[in-house]
């Protein structure tokens, strides 16, 4: 029973933990551009991806993949293009993809969806074949960044200046609304579409206040982000809380400590 | 009329040409049949009001903007740099000076610190992005520009909000590079008047071209070392405008009077 017990204790972990290293420099790279909003729209979006996957057959977290690709790809030139402000733009295509999504799985008959799972997310059941998802996502979108981490940098400084330099701007932003994409399919599973960008956004903002590089922030938003997937899992077992919301409170409660403590200091020196 | 280091001022090589340029924004023209050359070793002035599409042709000539009619030539294999007025960066990305000059690719730390001293800044190397001053970021801006060992410098503005003297400090700086590097240079100002002593050609912009020539020293105008000093003065020209027409509020061409 107890080799049970440990079992999926360490599935969850190493899912989690898996999953916040994905989102550090993602998450950085979304706090730096002020595209949280568009995190969540994504993410939101994400529920028509369930929808479709369940209807046609498809593998949940390809059809999350390739919905938040189109998604992401129509906001993108949205955005660009709409002569509307783009916080409309994306709460009109989240909100709306959202209720497609709600709506696609209530006419879907006999076929039971536990909406829950995939909005607040199911940690605990996450199967090794789940992981090795999360894991081969992650090998991905690390060599992917690993090439393009300097150049986005410049273009999300100054892109006249990187356009000068020679990089390309909106094959850089595809690139990265691409990993941004796959990101927002595994994680689903681990805190829920609902929560995914607290998972982006908050470990990222709790390493600010103590680095002074871009990568210092990025490795702070790791070991945050995995300390608040180890602490999150904790609690949901010590007091049968849910997991994905457990580990966005950690993440929170971090936060919090980060930026308390960061003030503290500043008033020493 | 400009000190250009001889060795540089063999036959000059045309570094960027402009032919009949034009630019439309949703069917109203930006900037209308602009042509420029631009030598090594020469050094353009581009002044005119706000609204005259200096910005537009600086980013038409860097290749941002694309003309819709009109050539933009650039002499193959030249590398150019660009010194934006100013790049604003989002508090949540720590950056420090020497980091971001290693943004500009194939930059090690040396080049950083080597292009900071060539522009005096050398001591903020180690300073936030977030914590340098405007003069300071103007510096650090044109020691980007200078990491690629630029053929031609392209200035957007480099003397906005600073007051005289640093206008001359910075003019100052700028031949010193032209002279060093032996680069073309081109900059753009609002001040329709006050422009860089060392500068070749002024061009003066008003949706089109509206005249050109070279600027008069102030070095001896007495009124001017008065309240300046000489040693501002030797930086400063002053710019007489020769329009053989005037411009409405819309900044269509009217005729005199």
């Amino acid at each position: 029973m107890s080799a049970i017990m440990d079992d999926f204790i360490i599935r969850a972990t190493a899912g989690g933990i898996l999953v916040a290293i994905v989102s550090a420099p993602l998450g950085c790279l979304v706090v730096w551009q002020r595209m949280s909003y568009f995190g969540a729209a994504l993410s939101h979006a994400a529920l028509l991806g369930v929808a479709l996957g369940l209807l046609l057959g498809l593998p949940i977290k390809l059809a999350i993949l390739l919905i938040s690709m189109v998604i992401a790809l129509l906001l993108y030139l949205a955005q660009r293009l709409g002569s509307l402000g783009s916080d409309t733009i994306l709460g009109i295509l989240a909100h709306a993809s959202l209720a497609f999504g709600l709506i696609a799985l209530s006419l879907m008959p006999g076929l039971r969806v536990d909406l829950m799972a995939y909005l607040f997310g199911d940690v605990l059941t996450i199967s090794w074949n789940d992981i090795a998802w999360i894991g081969a996502t992650l090998a991905l979108v690390f060599a992917l960044l690993y090439r393009i981490w300097q150049p986005m940098l410049s273009v999300i400084i100054d892109s006249d200046l990187a356009t000068v330099d020679g990089h390309h701007q909106d094959k850089l932003q595809m690139l990265f609304l691409l990993s941004l994409s796959a990101v927002v399919a595994v994680a689903m599973q681990v805190v829920g579409l609902l929560l995914i960008v607290s998972l982006l956004i908050i470990p990222a903002a709790s390493a600010r206040p103590f680095s002074e590089t871009p990568e210092q922030m990025m490795w702070g938003a790791m070991i945050t982000g995995i300390g608040s997937v180890m602490v999150g899992i904790w609690l949901s077992l010590a007091w049968d809380l849910p997991a994905g919301p457990a580990i966005v409170a950690s993440a929170s409660i971090l936060f919090v400590v980060s930026v308390s403590l960061s003030s503290l200091f500043r008033h020493r020196t | 009329m400009s000190e250009i280091n001889p060795a540089i001022a063999k036959p000059s090589e045309t570094l960027l040409t402009l032919d009949r340029v034009c630019v439309t924004r949703s069917n109203i023209p930006v900037i209308e049949n602009i042509s420029l050359s631009l030598h090594r070793g020469e050094i353009i002035t581009v002044i005119g009001p706000n609204g005259a599409g200096k910005s537009t042709l600086i980013k038409t000539a860097l290749g941002i903007i694309k003309p819709d009619r009109g050539s933009v030539d650039l002499m193959p294999l030249s590398t150019v740099g660009y010194v934006p007025q100013t790049v604003s960066i989002d508090p949540t990305l720590p950056l420090k000076v020497e980091r971001f000059l290693r943004l500009c690719p194939g930059t090690v730390k040396e080049d950083a610190i080597a292009a900071l001293q060539m522009v005096g800044a050398e001591h903020i190397a180690q300073q936030s992005m977030h914590t340098v001053s405007g003069g300071e970021m103007r510096r650090v801006l044109l020691a980007r520009a200078l990491l690629k060992k630029p053929d031609l410098l392209i200035l957007d503005e480099p003397t906005a909000g600073v007051d005289i003297n640093g206008q001359a400090a910075l003019y100052h700086l700028i031949q010193q590079i032209r002279t060093s590097l032996g680069c073309g240079v081109l900059l753009v100002s609002h001040d329709l008047h006050i422009v860089m002593a060392a500068t070749d050609q002024v061009l003066c912009l008003n949706r089109h071209l509206c005249c050109s020539g070279a600027p008069e020293q102030v070095r001896e105008h007495p009124e001017y070392l008065a309240i300046f000093g000489d040693k501002s003065a030797a930086e400063i020209g002053i710019y007489r405008h020769q329009h053989d027409h005037d411009h409405n509020l819309h900044g269509d061409v009217c005729d005199h009077g």
